[in-house]
């Protein structure tokens, strides 16, 4: 019952990726795909939690932490890049 | 199925359906500023509950799991804020309805000048 619930939500979540997905080919300006990366990596967090428990591996939860903090400080560096560069 | 089971499974669930919303409204919203509020509220409180879900089915990785929820609480309001300004920067207007540009009409603000005229 727990496993098929999970997974349920793991289907829900890959779904999830791939609206926001769809956003980040199609969308019309820069900062709409960065903003569909943001989605993207934040969606994925939980899924690499889902994964963890699924898989019975909590250094799936290390990866999590730190693609979280990489990619927070690649969106950081492209909105500050759009925003005008370091001047 | 415990009680600790179930609570952790009711948490995940939910957490995957404010995902799935959140990523439904990037895809829907009209304009940039409204998909960076679908986008990133929804799915902090997504992330959050489905990250605590998981550190209640598995206790031994609680602690793992808050830090992961404190450094997405921390990290995806500022990454918000930041698209937000890099898109008003960039002179993105939002679609119609919207009557006030505060950061483009506040009297104090150094270097907004050369988008005055912007909305209204």
């Amino acid at each position: 019952m727990v496993e098929a619930i999970l997974t349920g939500a793991l289907a829900l979540v890959l779904l999830a990726m791939i609206l926001a997905g769809v956003r980040f080919v199609a969308g019309p300006t820069t900062v709409d795909r960065v903003i569909a990366l943001d989605v993207l990596t934040v969606v994925s967090l939980p899924l690499m939690g889902l994964i963890a428990h699924l898989a019975g591996r909590s250094i799936y939860l290390d990866v999590a932490l730190v693609y979280g903090l990489l990619s927070f400080v690649g969106v950081l560096a492209v909105a500050r890049y759009l925003d005008g560069g370091l001047s | 199925m415990n009680a600790l089971d179930l609570i952790g499974v009711v948490l995940v669930a939910l957490g995957a359906v404010f995902l799935f919303i959140g990523a439904l409204g990037v895809l829907r919203m009209p304009d940039c500023y409204t998909r960076i509020q679908a986008g990133t509220k929804a799915s902090t409180l997504g992330a959050i509950l489905s990250l605590a879900g998981i550190g209640t089915l598995n206790p031994a990785w609680l602690g793992k799991a808050l830090l992961v929820v404190v450094f997405v609480l921390l990290s995806n309001p500022v990454s918000s804020h930041v698209l937000a300004r890099a898109a008003h920067a960039a002179g993105i207007k939002p679609r119609g309805g919207s009557e006030r540009d505060d950061l483009t009409t506040e009297p104090d603000r150094e270097g907004s000048s050369k988008k005055t005229g912007g909305m209204s």
